[in-house]
């Protein structure tokens, strides 16, 4: 168990997770929003034989501040739609696994189920979604459908703010509740193209999905036939109760952010707790470990790093997860004693896309792959046999009798 | 007619759901398969078409409460479709259906300017609107769109679309990492539109794309769908594929574009087209026939004559004659998730007796006649000739290319008819240019005004 090879997922987001990581050398701010960066970020991952690559996104612009846009110049503003790069990646990449954030929030349940299963055919296999919430004001003004209070996360939660986040998350498993069905909806085999009849589907292998709740309804069935992996890989980032539950109602990978190896256990205590609270059955979810690396030839080299980008960002950055500034033997080693209490994988922000990622593909991995703990090819395969988890059949599929 | 000789504009249309797409060949590939679009926009791009165009589907259609299964069923998602195109063509301009119904201007404006980006200026979007319950049940609002503001909800998302995609400076990013300036100044993209669709303002979080605005497409051919691609449309993707009929439709919209104080120039008409080529002119004749038996098999004849007669037909025997019984104008159309086709079904149904009667038709042999046939047929000479005829005559500034085949369907156009098309001085031998709107001749994007609060105020839809 133990001694299990680990999964590695690598994050994508502008030019990296510090926010100063777009004045170092070695990043391309110029290239943001080109095709040929997201081209070489995608085939960069899939060197380093990830098992999948996540990209970040949200409805409104990246700031400092919690209540809206803030007044920086010497940070990277804008980004393009998560899902639209993880689908021009597909067709550059064969095996990486592409997981976009998509904001159920605000997106259409039908469209997110839609889009995710066609990344799915159009990576043959490979798609994922992470849904994220979205609780900021400004993000709902853009949307014009509903208004949100301003919420300051730093102040203690006041009983209206708790409903609305609990009730966004309720909202959010419902939209995975309903892309699941949708995915479900057409059997396999659905398409007969049968001559002799005339038909080209058997539709009583297709399947309204009559998802009713408190948020929307949808009838269904999918207009996209059931994609590759039956279930496109459903990933979610959890700090704290409520999200590790709405995890455990819908996810298959759960990210959380321990502190260090000491902080391990009460993660993932705080997962099955979840799990069990909220009744999951079947596969358990697999958790992986979630964190910051700003990766150099030294120890001392790598602090220095990050002290440097903190300068040029004028403050010790601080974030939802552990930075680990460290080199790359280090950090497999520690990945590794962190797996030891019950993670099976660790997804990795490079603080700078550019050499924090070069140094995840060309030293972290070879480490880990020293050790015996990190696959030195890719197999075939679906991206949910990947992590461990079988194709399951439609829910709608006919039992024999 | 111009002295100058037209340029013909071409682009390829991937075939759809309905019984023109034809499943039984055994050439039929996949209509989901990731390849199949690949195949069809590398084979458009070899050709040098100006671009790829993939329709929408929100809802299965359905026929008597059931589920419609002759013809294809399923697509993929649009967008998702197109940016994986962008991958793997250069030039070929990548355009989508995509419903203003169930779309919000933020999100949408986002994805089309990234497909933009991620393209390097090849987007392209063709603004629908439904406003039936049916396709409402699949999402969070419902059928909430009165039929008479289908225009206006159209008209204000090209318009909130428009204004997000204004809302980013050229030079609004300068990535001096020497300066620390990441932008100029602070924070970009801000907007606010407030209208009858739309109530929204913060800021956009999408850079301008190398297109400024990616290339609006219409369909509408009522007088309100004429005004309001007139006002705002690049294209028009047409239903005219007659030249008679096709010249009067182009010169009607032409006609407006003055009101709009836009040139004759600024919007392209382009009717989809089915072409059937041959080795002579007897031989596609022939295969002609042929597609369109296997476009309207037995059961499809059936199920075409129920959308006129809006009632079950299943008993009767499609090689038999057309039924005693009227159709039924009644009650509610059975078909659901389409378009309703015939205006006046009595009027209809008495010329389909009359046709049948004095040419001796089957229920089959009547809906090949009647139902929409092939635009161009003949050999791959006549059909340059024809077309580049077509254009000149100012019947179109070009096609939408429909093949009935998935995913080979436009291999023969390419290879045997764009070599005389390029030999008449009419398409490409090249691309000259890197984005669409570049293809298409039309100029940069404009932008729209920068007030910094700009109140909806555009009359309503007519």
């Amino acid at each position: 168990m133990t001694d299990a090879p680990l999964h590695l997922a690598v994050a994508l987001d502008g030019t990296g997770f510090h926010p100063a990581s777009w004045r170092d050398p070695s990043a391309r701010p110029t290239e943001l929003f080109t095709p040929r960066y997201w081209a070489d970020l995608a085939r960069t991952a899939e060197r380093g034989l990830a098992d999948f690559l996540t990209i970040e996104d949200s409805f409104s612009l990246q700031t400092t501040s919690w209540s809206g846009p803030d007044d920086r110049i010497d940070q990277v503003r804008g980004r393009l739609d998560a899902l639209s790069i993880a689908s021009f990646m597909a067709p550059l990449t064969e095996h990486v696994g592409l997981v976009p954030t998509i904001t159920p929030t605000h997106t259409e349940p039908f469209h997110i189920a839609s889009g995710v299963s066609t990344l799915d055919y159009v990576s043959r296999g490979r798609a994922g979604w992470r849904p994220q919430i979205s609780t900021r004001r400004v993000e709902a003004a853009h949307v014009g459908r509903r208004e949100f209070p301003v919420i300051d996360p730093t102040a203690p939660a006041t009983p209206e703010v708790t409903a609305l986040v609990a009730d966004l998350f309720d909202e959010a498993a419902d939209a995975v509740e309903v892309a699941r069905r949708l995915w479900d909806s057409w059997e396999d085999g659905a398409v007969i193209r049968d001559q002799a009849t005339g038909r080209f589907v058997d539709r009583d292998k297709l399947h309204y999905v009559d998802f009713e709740g408190r948020f929307f309804s949808v009838k269904g069935p999918s207009i996209v036939p059931r994609p590759p992996q039956g279930q496109p890989l459903v990933v979610s980032l959890a700090h704290s109760r409520v999200p590790f539950e709405f995890a455990a109602r819908t996810a298959d990978v759960v990210l959380v952010t321990p502190r260090d190896v000491d902080d391990v256990p009460r993660w993932v205590e705080g997962v099955r707790t979840a799990e069990r609270t909220v009744g999951r059955t079947g596969e358990p979810l697999r958790i992986f470990g979630d964190v910051v690396v700003v990766l150099d030839d030294t120890v001392d080299a790598a602090r220095a790093r990050r002290a440097a980008l903190d300068e040029a960002d004028g403050g010790r950055w601080k974030t939802d997860c552990q930075v680990l500034a460290t080199t790359p033997d280090e950090l497999a080693a520690e990945l590794m004693a962190w797996a030891a209490h019950g993670l099976v994988g660790f997804r990795l922000r490079p603080a700078v896309i550019g050499r924090d990622l070069d140094a995840i593909v060309d030293g972290v991995v070879p480490a880990l792959q020293r050790a015996g703990r990190f696959r030195t090819a890719y197999e075939p395969g679906l991206l949910r046999e990947r992590i461990g988890l079988a194709r399951p059949l439609s829910r709608y599929a006919a039992t024999a009798p | 007619m111009t002295d100058r000789t037209k340029q013909i504009i071409l682009a390829a249309y991937f075939p759809g759901v309905n019984n023109t797409t034809v499943w039984s060949d055994p050439r039929s590939g996949s209509n989901i398969d990731f390849s199949s679009f690949v195949h069809l926009a590398q084979t458009a791009e070899r050709g040098k078409l100006d671009f790829f165009f993939l329709a929408e589907g929100l809802r299965l259609r359905e026929q008597g409460g059931r589920i419609h299964d002759l013809d294809t069923v399923g697509r993929p998602d649009t967008m998702t479709v197109l940016t994986a195109l962008a991958a793997v063509t250069t030039h070929l301009g990548l355009a989508g259906t995509l419903n203003a119904t169930f779309r919000e201007p933020y999100e949408h404006a986002r994805q089309l300017a990234t497909l933009d980006h991620l393209s390097g200026g090849r987007a392209a979007w063709n603004v629908v609107t439904s406003s039936d319950a049916f396709t409402g049940e699949n999402f969070r609002r419902g059928g909430f769109l009165p039929y008479e503001d289908r225009y206006e909800r159209a008209r204000e998302m090209v318009e909130a679309a428009r204004l997000l995609w204004d809302s980013w400076a050229d030079d609004a990013i300068e990535a001096d990492p020497t300066s620390g300036r990441f932008l100029r100044r602070p924070p970009p993209g801000a907007f606010s539109h407030h209208g009858p669709q739309f109530d929204i303002e913060g800021h956009f979080n999408v850079p301008r794309s190398p297109q400024g605005h990616p290339v609006i497409l219409q369909a509408g051919d009522s007088d309100g769908g004429r005004e309001l691609a007139a006002q705002t449309a690049d294209c028009i993707f047409s239903r005219h594929s007659r030249l008679d009929d096709a010249q009067r439709f182009y010169e009607n919209v032409k006609a407006r574009l003055t009101t709009y104080g836009r040139e004759r120039d600024e919007l392209k008409i382009l009717p989809a087209v089915s072409i059937v080529l041959g080795d002579t002119a007897d031989d596609a004749a022939e295969q002609a026939r042929h597609v369109r038996r296997q476009q309207v098999s037995p059961q499809t004849a059936i199920l075409l004559l129920e959308q006129l007669w809006n009632r079950d037909l299943s008993a009767y025997d499609p090689e038999g004659p057309l039924p005693e019984v009227d159709p039924d104008v009644s009650s509610d159309s059975i078909i659901k998730g389409r378009t309703r086709m015939f205006a006046d079904p009595l009027k209809t149904a008495a010329q389909w007796r009359e046709l049948a009667e004095a040419k001796h038709l089957s229920i089959r042999d009547l809906i090949i006649e009647t139902t929409a046939g092939h635009t161009f047929v003949g050999t791959p000479g006549h059909v340059a000739q024809a077309m580049d005829d077509f254009v000149q005559r100012d019947g179109s500034d070009g096609f939408v290319l429909a093949p009935y085949l998935t995913p080979g369907g436009l291999d023969a156009f390419v290879d045997d008819v764009v070599p005389l098309l390029q030999e008449r001085s009419v398409l490409r031998t090249e691309y000259t240019t890197t984005t669409l709107r570049g293809h298409l001749g039309l100029g940069p994007a404009r932008r729209w005004p920068t007030t910094a609060d700009r109140s909806f105020s555009a009359a309503g839809g007519s």
